[in-house]
């Protein structure tokens, strides 16, 4: 009996683009999506009210630099790392815990096309939470300095954009770890917003050491790009009676932070897969 | 060259437990194949390794001649597979769903709808083909699961326990579905006797990870029916080990095995008892039974084969 007739083959390619599509159909229509969304309204609309309301000095007295500094140099990276934890934090623990790998693994797919569609879909609606809220700052500093907008917010989005990129790398690393979805967005927000804190801070302040391992010192570039000079790679303050301590700070520069941003995206993404194409549907 | 679905000394183990042990089994043409075996026998772990959802720890899996470990997407390319219950992603609805599998299983685009309209409407789900997934009872969401595998004219169909989750109705559609494919290679685990006696032209029975036996449905009974009869009888109450004590020393009762909580299988000897006899015995017991049915011959090998590797 032959059935060839009735189906053509479909390339790998376009496989990632099927799973691609129907992961982000899903995502767009999940409340996670619009969850994440009125989060990142709240913040930008708090930040528009109290700025509106107080005028802080650091916001409306830099300039438009120094106001897109204050408002989008502190809070993209935690949109960022929200939105990694949100989109990416289960999206493969989910296919095991929720059981719609059952759905979906038993087919004429290969399981990369699956890893790399769902992290397709996942950094596309986090693009989106990311583009709404620069959209928002966007608004804020026209509003304030109308018709300047600083390339160096360009660059900054853009920067942020890449760390969105090498986040969701991690996120979904840890996601084909875990089996349950809960302990993986947790680890992954743990991970982003304070492992990573502590460990720049340590490794400079306490230990001398640049923190060149750390996914969040490369990311310094997404802020640092704002502050006009750009911040020394090293600065020694002294501090202290007669100035007998110091303290070391370290800045990443901004072909340093790329790099460092580049090698997690590759090593996370490259972990990841391997994990996920290892994982067993045992439950 | 037909479809086919082939173990050669498939093993799994999980640490210390063995759930399959060197499984040799090859199934050619175009059939139905039951696939029973008591639970942990090792059905859904066969079943996994031939779909991709796990790996074998030593052996072979190949469907239609391809090896599913080295190569998954060329093994399946014509296999449709329902493993346990799946779950669909919640904001889809069937229709999406059921298009997405389309697209990935090579489905001509002009094709798609129509092959979907009408999987939708054998699994009687066409009233829901646009309503969110994250709604449906877990029936529904097996209806739509059923439907997947009708949508690519497979060659072979993979199916572990379809009729779970569904209402009595259901399961007699689903029934008359694999009833209507028999014309491929339909490989389906069930715990339900009657369902398999009804769909399936041949049987293999597995145990502690082994196969006990793979013949025709005729061939099996005749082998280990054994002589003699086998009703199964309910009984109001639990059936505890001072009742299956009473019933086993009737005369002429050769054996008695909880098939559950409330039921009974009792083989009996015919030379010294008919089927009227042995109601009349049992219902004499003032035991409390209350439904009297005989067993079908699978059913009667399927202890014996079981009973036998205890």
């Amino acid at each position: 009996m032959s059935r060839e007739g009735s189906k053509a083959a479909v390339g790998s390619l376009a496989h990632v683009g099927i799973a691609a599509k129907y992961n982000f159909l899903n995502y767009f229509r999940a409340r996670r999506f619009y969850v994440m969304l009125a989060i990142i309204l709240i913040i930008a609309g708090l930040l528009t009210a109290l700025v509106g309301y107080y005028r802080p000095p650091g916001f409306v007295d830099g300039g438009a630099l120094g106001f897109y500094g204050a408002g989008w140099g502190s809070f993209a990276s935690i949109v960022v790392v929200l939105s990694a934890a949100f989109f990416g934090g289960d999206a493969i623990s989910g296919e095991f815990q929720n059981r719609t790998g059952y759905f979906l693994v038993p087919n004429p797919i290969r399981r990369s096309a699956i890893y790399v569609g769902k992290w397709l879909a996942a950094l596309a609606a986090s693009t989106i939470i990311l583009a709404v809220f620069a959209l928002a700052m966007l608004a804020n500093g026209l509003f304030y300095f109308p018709g300047n907008v600083p390339w160096e917010f360009v660059e900054s989005f853009a920067f942020a954009w890449v760390y969105l990129v090498a986040a969701m790398s991690l996120a979904f690393a840890f996601s084909s770890l875990f089996k349950s979805s809960s302990i993986s967005v947790l680890m992954s927000v743990i991970l982003l917003l304070f492992v990573f804190s502590v460990i720049d801070t340590v490794s400079s302040l306490v230990a001398g050491i640049e923190p060149w391992f750390s996914l969040t010192y490369g990311a310094g570039i997404v802020s640092n790009i704002l502050n006009v000079p750009y911040p020394a790679a090293k600065t020694v303050t002294p501090f202290g009676p007669g100035g007998r301590f110091t303290v070391v700070s370290y800045n990443a520069t901004v072909p340093e932070g790329l790099l460092i941003l580049l090698v997690y995206l590759v090593v996370m993404a490259v972990l990841g897969l391997i994990l996920f194409e290892r994982k067993e549907f045992t439950s | 060259m037909p479809p086919s679905i082939e173990a050669r000394q498939l093993t799994k183990r999980y640490g210390q437990f063995t759930a399959l042990s060197g499984l040799d089994l090859s199934i050619q043409g175009t059939k139905c194949v039951g696939f029973l075996g008591p639970n942990g026998a090792g059905k859904t772990t066969t079943m996994k390794i031939l779909t991709g959802l796990i790996r074998a720890t030593k052996g072979t899996a190949l469907i239609n001649g391809v090896d599913v470990a080295s190569d998954k997407k060329a093994a399946l390319s014509s296999c449709a597979t329902l493993i346990e219950t799946p779950e669909i992603y919640p904001s889809l609805t069937p229709k999406e769903a059921l298009s997405m599998l389309c697209e990935i299983r090579g489905v001509p685009r002009q094709d798609r709808n129509k092959r979907i309209d009408d999987a939708l409407a054998r699994v009687k789900m066409s009233e829901w083909a646009d309503k969110k997934v994250g709604g449906f009872s877990k029936g529904m969401k097996q209806r739509v699961n059923v439907a997947s595998t009708l949508l690519s004219d497979p060659e072979v169909i993979i199916l572990d326990e379809p009729s779970s989750g569904l209402d009595p109705r259901g399961m007699s559609e689903v029934r008359d579905i694999v009833l209507s494919l028999r014309d491929r290679l339909v490989f389906m685990s069930s715990h339900l006797l009657a369902e398999v006696t009804e769909v399936c032209q041949e049987v293999a029975l597995i145990d502690h990870g082994k196969l006990l036996v793979y013949d025709t449905i005729e061939n099996v009974t005749a082998k280990f029916a054994g002589g003699g009869g086998a009703a199964e009888v309910g009984f109001a109450g639990n059936v505890d080990e001072q009742l299956r004590a009473r019933v086993s020393k009737l005369p002429g009762v050769t054996s008695t095995t909880k098939s559950n909580d409330r039921h009974l299988i009792v083989k009996y000897d015919t030379a010294v008892l008919t089927q009227d006899k042995l109601l009349e015995s049992v219902a004499g017991l003032k035991a409390g039974a209350i439904t009297f049915s005989q067993a079908s011959g699978l059913e009667d090998a399927y202890l014996s084969l079981i009973k036998e590797t205890l």
